[in-house]
């Protein structure tokens, strides 16, 4: 056995408790989590069925924590894990899966299938089989602080361009601000009109905001690869500038897995429990709303749809908030089928995106999501993920539907926000 | 002449049924022993919903197809609750098996008629019939099935024939059918801790974690 096989099946054995031994006991071998795929679902190959993609997770469990298999293995009969076989299942595990939580929705048996294969990535990355891209990031994410590098220059030049535009300023490293927000990589690098966005409704609502020059980066390549190491390190970051600057919350930006990162693996990541707030942005704009002090004017009058981020919405429970801020600046807005709790992913979650070998299945599996927009004839998609706004302009245009217009909703709601005094 | 299938009935019947009653409760409470003890890290993140109340309601409410999938896989839906719920009626409410409960338990309630329970049993044994054939056709089950799916699938099928076939003294000698019957249970109830059967047991854990994981979270299960 190799010594990164060694390693890799190592940090498996660390992922296994009881929640994943009742998931693999349980098992039926149904079938009914491939129904729930979109990989499977577009491309009909069975390779793609939810459990299927841990089956090497499978084995060691059986092999090693059921007494049966003890006894299999001790007769030489457990059938073995090898280098070859994590190659194989490599594309599986990262190739195949945004993790974006519908199996776990539909299994009947209850297992959580994503949690499983987010764990099982800890194993492929140690033992050194992972997407190359995601690799690349976590280093250059973990020396230079954004999976594209050092953005702190960017990141100051898009604050001076918002400062421009709204005539307000946004003031870097304030203490004692209420919330320090946080900005994913692809908002600072191509989608920056959410600064402005949320400078005027912050100073319309009354809220008093920061960035930190030392943690402004809430992306986290770290849960994608399955690399706890990385992980910790970079939530540590955006805890260790929120704790000096004392803020009361920390705003969690439009980026799916950043939320997911932040505010549910964060606390288990570094070992406490927060003692500020982790608020995700539409969260925290929906709470405005009830409180009166986020008002609008006009509304939108495109055919508007709405798309569900998995991490937010499935896995994150932020479902009827979005919706109750569409509902006061959309006219015409429609829902696609499955909308909701079971929205099919964009196809670039769960570090997929990033993964140009998997960029031909990606295109397949947004099939689905075209036919369901084509269905409802949107004319322009929300969504509350920077990440999913960036997937689905590149979907729209590899499927020649460049005119389908996408919108992330903070900026969707500034367009029409009542600041005047 | 005494019936010479007669001792191995009583056999069935006493020391073969206590044979196979010991190995599956302590089987499953070890199997059971063997998942808890892997314990689970305390989760550290602030709680936006209820965990332990949606991890309880998920017991239950993971029975129900969530919208829209059993049009995707029908042959498993429908087949899988004709063949749960009709073992259930014809386990649960013939007569001799109820009085076998209240002598091990001391609880019991009454027994259905006849032809509701044959119906029951023939429900689930067409039922099985056709998840069968979906493990061969199905792509996805194919590749997922395995030799302890047959087992299963054989060991849950043969009780429910020999019951029918003892009971309605369809054909061979009744004593030794009704031993069969009785051995076939109890083949059942030997694999059941070492087999998938286990999941008659551990799907409880298995939606009670998943509807934790999800309800800490505030989200859906
Ligand atoms: S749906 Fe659940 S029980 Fe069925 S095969 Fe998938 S993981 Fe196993
Ligand atoms: S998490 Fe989503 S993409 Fe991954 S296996 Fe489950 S259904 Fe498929």
């Amino acid at each position: 056995m190799t010594a990164t096989l060694e390693r890799g099946l190592n940090a498996l054995r660390e992922q296994i408790d009881a929640p994943v031994a009742s998931f693999f006991t349980t098992c039926v071998s149904c079938g009914l989590c491939a129904e729930a795929c979109i990989f499977y679902k577009e491309t009909g190959e069975e390779k793609f069925t939810p459990i299927h993609k841990l089956d090497l997770m499978r084995r060691l469990w059986a092999n090693e924590y059921t007494l049966l298999g003890k006894v299999k293995s001790l007769l030489g009969l457990g059938e073995k894990i090898t280098d070859a076989d994590l190659a194989e299942w490599e594309t599986l595990v990262y190739d195949s899966c945004t993790m974006c939580g519908r199996c776990t929705l539909v299994c009947p048996v209850g297992n959580d299938i994503t949690l499983m294969i987010r764990k099982m990535r800890e194993g492929m990355s140690a033992a050194g089989h992972a997407p190359k891209e995601l690799v690349g990031a976590a280093e250059r994410h973990s020396d230079y602080g954004s999976p594209m590098g050092d953005l702190h220059k960017a990141l100051k030049a898009q604050i001076a361009h918002a400062e421009k535009e709204t005539g307000i300023p946004i003031e870097l490293d304030r203490e004692g601000a209420d919330y320090m927000a946080l900005l994913s990589a692809q908002e600072i690098a191509e989608y920056p009109g959410v600064l402005a966005a949320m400078s005027r409704i912050f100073r319309k609502a009354g809220i008093t905001w920061t960035i930190s020059t030392e943690g402004f980066e809430a992306t986290n390549v770290g849960v994608q690869l399955g690399n706890r190491d990385v992980a910790r390190t970079l939530v540590s970051r955006v805890v260790a500038a929120a704790e000096k600057l004392k803020v009361k919350g920390v705003i969690s930006p439009e980026c799916g897995h950043a939320y997911q990162a932040l505010r549910w693996e964060g606390p288990n990541l570094i070992g406490k429990t927060y003692d500020f707030e982790v608020v995700h942005i539409i969260e925290l704009l929906d709470r405005l709303r009830a409180e009166g002090k986020l008002k609008t004017k006009g509304k939108d009058d495109t055919r508007l749809t709405f798309h569900d981020p998995c991490q937010i919405n499935r896995r994150g429970g932020i479902n009827r908030e979005p919706r109750n801020l569409l509902g006061l600046v959309a006219e015409n807005f429609v829902e696609t089928e499955d909308a909701g709790t079971m929205n099919w992913c964009c196809g670039g979650g769960g570090g997929v995106g990033a993964n140009e070998r998997a960029a031909d299945l990606r295109f397949k599996a947004f099939n689905r999501k075209k036919r369901q927009f084509e269905a409802v004839g949107a004319e322009k998609v929300v969504t509350m993920c920077a990440y999913c706004h960036h997937t689905l302009e590149e979907q729209l245009e590899e499927h020649g539907m460049e005119e389908l217009e996408v919108e992330g909703l903070t900026e969707l709601l500034a367009e029409y926000l009542d600041d005047e005094d | 002449m005494t019936n010479p299938n007669f001792d191995l009935l009583m056999w069935a019947r006493t020391t073969g049924f206590d044979i196979a009653l010991a190995i599956m409760v302590g089987g499953i409470l070890l199997r059971v022993v063997e998942i808890v003890v892997l314990g689970r890290k305390k989760d550290l993140a602030r709680p936006k919903g209820n965990p332990v109340a949606q991890g309880l309601k998920t017991i239950f409410t993971r029975s129900l197809p969530r919208k829209g999938m059993v049009k995707e896989a029908p042959v498993t839906y429908v087949g899988g609750y004709l063949f749960h719920i009709g073992f259930a009626v014809a386990f649960l409410f013939l007569g001799a098996h109820i009085a076998l409960i209240t002598d091990l338990t001391g609880l019991g309630w009454p027994e259905a008629n006849k032809a509701l329970i044959e119906t029951a049993a023939a429900v689930a044994v067409v039922a099985l019939i056709a998840l069968a054939w979906t493990r061969f056709s199905n792509p996805v089950r194919r590749m997922l099935t395995t030799f302890d799916d047959w087992l299963v699938w054989t060991l849950s099928i043969l009780p429910l024939v020999t019951g029918y076939i003892a009971v309605n003294k369809l054909f061979g000698d009744g004593t030794l059918m009704m031993a069969i019957h009785m051995l076939s249970a109890e083949a059942l109830m030997v694999a059941f801790p070492f087999t998938k059967l286990m999941h008659a047991v551990t799907f409880a854990m298995a939606r009670y974690y998943n509807g934790s994981i999800q309800g800490r979270k505030g989200a859906e299960s």
